[in-house]
């Protein structure tokens, strides 16, 4: 019979009719925030199975550093997670102030403190407007890019460099911040809530905005127990977790600020969480700019991990042979392991570091918080459509500089 | 702080003595040394442990000492967001020794695991997909281990005559810069040049 009441199964051969699809997403990828591949097998336009390829950005972080002194280590650190560079080259300092028993001046404290924070909204400006570039709004990106460049100004005006900033230094921060400084930091803290309403006015009640990130992702406390989320991922579904306020490190104790939760767990708290994360990161800056008026004295703890006084060098023999000695030979950490974690914008950022008493580390791990957001990426994105993954991807807040390592 | 630390180390070679072979509190951190059999137990107690609720697992890793008969020391870092604890565990294993995998107990041992397969050739019994994760596809060797050199054994190139990419063995133009440190003048086991000689006569 051929007047089409079989339907047009004829057509079809016994393998299409129950072969799943199997595609290549990425690594040359725009929705894909680097160099990731994804292995998706689709069954029509759901995901079945999906399984990431990492590696691409592979540098051997870990390998080089076991070969470098700690001071030569630290630039690495930029280049992780190079979104927010200062906040991982502060797990590193904190790790080797731990084993060698430094105490960081106040000054350098709440430098530190501010420096993080401003990391913290360059990368939340960057990831909640390229996820929203990803579900395919234009305009944020383009928004949110002006006041990251505003603030990289900020970065290259206390260090030289707008990325690569290798300025927390072991005992401190490597300089003092130039006068005026605090003074412009304090006014765009001002002028930075306007922007904040402009782009909230364009993705919070947005319905296309909403219809791609509600419901989509969502995970729950016994997910997050099981693979190991941090951060924002955590937040997003109502845990009120944050390492600055659990397991307070630098003068983060003496800070003001609310941690934001989400309730449903979905992209769209996440990015609702992020927002607000800004604003308190915003109040926090503004603190810490209160503090800097007043606390004024050195920013590095002067010893062995740290050069002389340019002064000092001038006029004292053992000042000029302890920063000659610095630099060629590094200083010596003593023996010991040691875990320190930071609250880094993508979560836990952590650094486990064994010593062996000379000049450079044993073994360095980098424990990049991405790692278990996208290793979860198989069991959040199934049973979600293609187009969602590209959301999911966004709402994760992977790096590939992190990750790879 | 460290008083909870030396109690949770109390309570738990108390409750698991035949996991736990040694703890010791250190930069204000608890450190355990388990025995490698016994890993994915002691993990599932720390998980559902009413006093404990490790729940997180933060890493896995490993470090190596060539000079040991138990070459890896494998660290498990695990974290509680109930209680506001860390643990870390250490396992010593040999070269050729397996251990049993905690995917089961905590689904995001899954990559770790990878990539301590990966960099340091640990093999991961019911591991579910033990794959290499972060070297490139048909990487041979495990770069993490001391005895690995650092520029690796091969390296890759366009080839414009073969229109492919080519792998060929490392050539340096240069030696690789690993100074000498070690000094003399701070009471180093130091044989300087030609001292050697001193011992012959």
């Amino acid at each position: 019979m051929m007047d089409g009441s079989k339907g047009f199964e004829d057509a079809q051969t016994g393998e299409q009719k129950i072969r799943n699809f199997n595609i290549n997403f990425g690594p040359q990828h725009p929705a894909a925030h680097g160099v990731l591949r994804l292995v998706l097998e689709l069954d029509g336009e759901i995901v079945e199975r999906c399984d990431p390829h990492i590696g691409l950005l592979h540098r051997g972080t870990e390998k080089l550093m076991e070969s470098r002194t700690y001071l030569q280590n630290l630039p690495y650190f930029d280049r992780l997670d190079y979104v927010a560079p200062m906040n991982q080259e502060h797990a590193w300092c904190l790790a080797i102030e731990k084993l060698c028993g430094v105490e960081v001046p106040r000054r350098a404290s709440l430098i530190r403190v501010l420096y993080s924070e401003i990391g913290r909204i360059l990368n939340h400006l960057l990831n909640v407007t390229t996820q929203a570039m990803d579900v395919g709004a234009l305009t944020p990106p383009l928004w949110g890019f002006e006041e990251r460049e505003k603030l990289m100004i900020f970065y290259e005006r206390a260090c030289g460099a707008r990325l690569h900033a290798a300025y927390f230094r072991p005992g401190g921060v490597h300089q003092d911040l130039p006068d005026d400084l605090l003074d412009d930091i304090d006014l765009w803290a001002m002028e930075f809530p306007k922007v904040m309403d402009d782009i909230d006015g364009l993705l919070t009640e947005n319905r296309i905005f909403k219809q791609r990130n509600c419901d989509i992702g969502v995970v729950t406390e016994e997910e997050i127990q099981q693979y190991g989320f941090s951060g924002v991922m955590v937040r997003g579904s109502g845990l009120a977790w944050d390492l600055r306020r659990a397991q307070p490190y630098e003068c983060y104790d003496e800070f003001d600020f609310q941690i934001p939760v989400g309730k449903n767990g979905d992209c769209y708290d996440r990015y609702l969480c992020r927002m607000e994360e800004m604003r308190q990161s915003l109040s926090i800056i503004r603190q810490a700019i209160q503090k800097l008026r007043e606390a004024t004295g050195d920013v590095i703890a002067r010893g062995k991990l740290s050069p002389p006084k340019r002064g000092d060098m001038k006029t004292s023999m053992e000042s000029l042979i302890h920063h000659f000695k610095l630099y060629t030979e590094g200083f010596h950490v003593p023996a010991g392991e040691v875990y320190a974690a930071v609250e880094a914008p993508k979560g836990e950022f952590g650094v486990y570091l064994v010593a062996d008493g000379t000049n450079k580390p044993y073994r360095a791990k980098l424990r990049a918080p991405g790692f278990p957001h996208l290793q979860a990426m198989d069991h959040v994105a199934k049973g979600h459509q293609l187009a969602d993954v590209a959301a999911i991807i966004g709402t994760m807040d992977i790096v590939f500089g992190e990750i790879d390592r | 702080m460290i008083q909870a630390l030396q109690e949770l180390g109390h309570q738990i070679e108390a409750k698991r003595p035949e996991c736990v072979l040694s703890w010791d509190i250190a930069h204000d951190e608890l450190n355990i040394d388990v025995k490698p059999s016994n890993i994915a137990g002691l993990v599932e107690f720390l998980r559902t442990d009413r006093a404990c609720k490790f729940s997180t697992l933060v890493d896995i890793t490993a470090v190596d000492y060539p000079e040991r008969s138990k070459r890896f020391d494998v660290v498990y870092h695990l974290l509680s967001m109930y209680q506001n604890q860390r643990i870390r565990l250490r396992v010593a294993v040999r070269e050729e020794d397996m251990l049993p995998s905690i995917v089961d107990v905590h689904p995001s041992a899954n990559w770790f695991e990878r990539e301590v397969f990966d960099m340091f050739g640990i093999l991961f019994t019911g591991h579910p997909d033990l794959r290499r994760l972060l070297t490139d596809y048909g990487f041979r060797g495990h770069p993490l281990r001391k005895d690995f050199p650092t520029t690796g054994y091969t390296e890759v190139r366009y080839d414009e005559a073969q229109k492919r990419v080519v792998y060929e063995p490392v050539k340096l133009v240069q030696e690789y810069r690993q100074f000498d440190f070690m000094s003399p003048w701070e009471g180093a086991e130091y044989i300087l040049p030609g001292d050697e000689k001193e011992g012959a006569k």
